[in-house]
């Protein structure tokens, strides 16, 4: 489990963005009319994408737009760990995977280095860009270690390409997501080695299809004679 | 050619996103041809050819698809019926979901709206896990486009209302346990339900409610294409079809690759992922299956096949076919006690042998791994972990405990030399043991 406090200090009020309340509208709609308390994720999720991190008076405003009691959005908000309960770096979120995959190719030579770049994980740097974290899996373990920074994956990284990275975004550029080391995405390095019929992509597959497979009707069983 | 499988038998035909991943592209490639003929031949045939095809769960437990999803009720009542599918692919080592979905996601639409058929259910949602944001931006993309081509929602082409909704989590692992992921849809934490009822008698929102995962989803539709035989004639017999494998770790080329079942692991590594970094000899151990599943040995793997009951008999797992690879350089103590760290922060809290469990066997493997405990704390860490399995509402206690039984089952003279190691460099040791916490 991981123990998860509201920040000690919190601004005195919160309004949602015309933009964040016509997209939670449009989150709401997804579920049955009664059952609006399912957009609490995404709601939550976009109150951090308007505000960078999630605030007490925040919580109250989602409470009061689903109908819920404030102590099930706090529930919901300290639970998942996506959501910041204090403000990070404006500039970067940047989350290195820690866990074994990413560890055994190397996860702690850039938490190093973003340690050196950035200061103590889990704390906003000095000058209020940056903040990075470890985090847990993030399910991209063929094209480890990796990190992902605000909303994107940054794969196949290496102490000097995340160091550029980090030197990139404080320079005000974007680096692009994706693999650092020439792939496109998971196939192995050096090209793939499957998916190189060209028969696939030819259109012959969505030639229609005259009878289904196992499509006749079951054979009636002869009586024993 | 490489590995055992065909391209031409392949289900992802764009698994590395090197095509058009919209519509028009999946279509060209296969998607969403004769769909209205499945569903014309009716839910029981669907249903029985799934079973036929012998395609078994892909999300890590292995239970027959078309079993599964024969539970639900053959008659709607007062209840709608729902399809849950379940995007949160967190277990570490896997990596396999998101290609279909940034890739293929018109593959598991389509297979949404033949499962959906086949249990009734008119809608469905898709739960992913929320770092998936660009998988996410894929997946809405993808359910729009196949809206205006009417072949999904009301009065589609296909003759069955249906919706697909995308919906996504905030970063819990815990909620791609089925029950705990149906509580995050309904707005709360996730913390796993008390099973029966099981979710096709009173799912979400109380209602029947199957939860499958998106690669058991996403390949229905090429399955009725092909026929059940042609995917059953893959892999050993209740081990068959094909299968998404991610390998991680020490590779010299880390991959995901869709493979016969069965495969030998030796050869899915040496063809498709350039060998073990170093050559074979330089293997320590691998994790067949996911985190969750027991490391097996160098010589183990020597003859592991990739499927369900060789994994099994060798007391580890096939799990979501997640391989990591660890070389003669790793530190296997460590790297264990760090997985041991990633379920004390992922236990919910509900159950106390995992809330508490977990966490004490992280710190007991931190101290091991620089050797700083006594000789009989490893029985210690096996009877505490034995204590942990079982006893919990859901799998996460299981999962947490079998990492750390398989190191000992056989790595224990590792850890041994550890402590050994640490007291020799200590001339005046005093001997006690020092207390977990």
């Amino acid at each position: 489990m991981s123990v998860r406090r509201l920040a000690k200090e919190q601004p005195a009020s919160f309004a949602f963005s015309k933009d964040t309340k016509a997209k939670a509208e449009w989150w709401i709609k997804k579920y049955p009319e009664n059952r609006r308390q399912s957009a609490v994720i995404p709601i939550l999720w976009l109150v951090q994408k308007q505000e960078g991190w999630v605030s007490e008076p925040a919580i109250r405003a989602i409470g009061e737009l689903l109908g819920m009691p404030f102590i099930r959005v706090l529930e919901v908000a300290t639970f998942y760990t996506m959501f910041m309960l204090e403000p990070v770096g404006k500039t970067a979120l940047i989350q290195v995977c820690g866990t074994t995959p990413c560890m055994l190719r190397g996860a702690n030579e850039l938490m190093k280095v973003c340690k050196e770049k950035i200061g103590p994980k889990d704390h906003l740097s000095a000058d209020g860009r940056f903040t990075w974290q470890e985090v847990e899996c993030l399910g991209a373990c063929s094209n480890a270690p990796m990190a992902q920074i605000n909303d994107y994956y940054f794969e196949d990284l290496t102490p000097e390409t995340i160091g550029q990275i980090i030197d990139d975004f404080a320079a005000g550029k974007t680096p692009k997501p994706g693999s650092y080391q020439g792939r496109a995405t998971s196939e192995p390095a050096g090209g793939a080695k499957t998916l190189l019929d060209p028969k696939l992509y030819d259109g012959s597959a969505a030639k229609p299809i005259k009878k289904l497979p196992n499509s006749d009707p079951a054979p009636v069983e002869k009586a024993p004679a | 050619m490489v590995g055992i499988l065909e391209d031409k038998d392949r289900i992802f035909t764009n698994l590395y996103g090197f095509q058009d991943w919209t519509l028009d592209g999946a279509k060209k490639r296969g998607a969403w041809n004769a769909t209205k003929d499945m569903l014309d031949l009716g839910r029981d045939w669907i249903i029985n050819n799934v079973k036929a095809s012998g395609l078994r769960g892909r999300g890590g437990a292995g239970f027959s698809t078309g079993l599964k999803w024969s539970f639900m009720p053959k008659e709607v009542k007062d209840r709608p019926h729902y399809l849950v599918v379940n995007a949160d692919e967190s277990e570490p080592g896997t990596c396999k979901d998101r290609e279909i979905m940034r890739h293929d996601p018109q593959l598991l639409i389509e297979g949404c709206l033949i499962a959906s058929f086949a249990m009734q259910a008119h809608a469905c949602y898709i739960y992913l896990r929320g770092e998936y944001v660009l998988e996410r931006e894929r997946m809405e993309a993808a359910v729009k486009q196949a809206y205006e081509a009417k072949l999904i929602g009301k009065d589609n082409v296909h003759g069955w209302d249906f919706d697909v909704y995308i919906h996504h989590g905030a970063g819990a692992y815990i909620c791609g346990e089925e029950t705990a992921l149906l509580e995050s849809l309904e707005g709360k934490k996730g913390q796993p339900r008390l099973k029966p009822p099981f979710p096709a008698g009173a799912g979400l929102y109380g209602c029947p409610t199957t939860v499958n995962n998106v690669e058991s989803i996403a390949v229905v539709g090429t399955i009725l294409r092909r026929g059940a035989g042609w995917f059953a004639g893959f892999g050993r017999p209740n081990n068959t079809g094909t299968k998404l494998m991610a390998i991680s770790g020490h590779v010299n080329a880390p991959c995901v690759v869709e493979e016969a079942m069965s495969i030998p692991l030796r050869q899915l590594l040496e063809e498709h992922c350039g060998g073990v970094r170093g050559g074979w000899d330089n293997l320590k151990a691998i994790i067949p299956g996911g985190s969750s599943v027991p490391l097996i040995t160098r010589e183990m793997s020597e003859t592991a096949l990739m499927d369900f009951d060789s994994l099994r008999e060798m007391r580890s797992g096939l799990g979501t076919a997640a391989v990591i690879v660890m070389d003669n350089s790793t530190d296997l103590v460590k790297a264990i006690a760090r997985i041991s760290y990633f379920y004390k922060h992922e236990s919910c809290g509900q159950c106390t042998p995992c809330r508490e469990g977990t966490g004490w066997m992280w710190r007991v493997l931190e101290r091991m791994a620089v050797g700083e405990a006594d000789p009989s704390e490893i029985d210690l860490l096996l009877d505490v972990a034995g204590q942990v399995e079982g006893h919990t509402i859901c799998a996460l206690g299981d999962a947490a405990a079998w990492p750390v039984q398989g190191l000992i089952r056989h790595f224990r003279h590792e850890i041994e030399e550890r402590i050994a190691n640490y007291r020799s460099r200590r001339a005046n040791f005093a001997g006690h043991a020092i207390a977990a916490e």
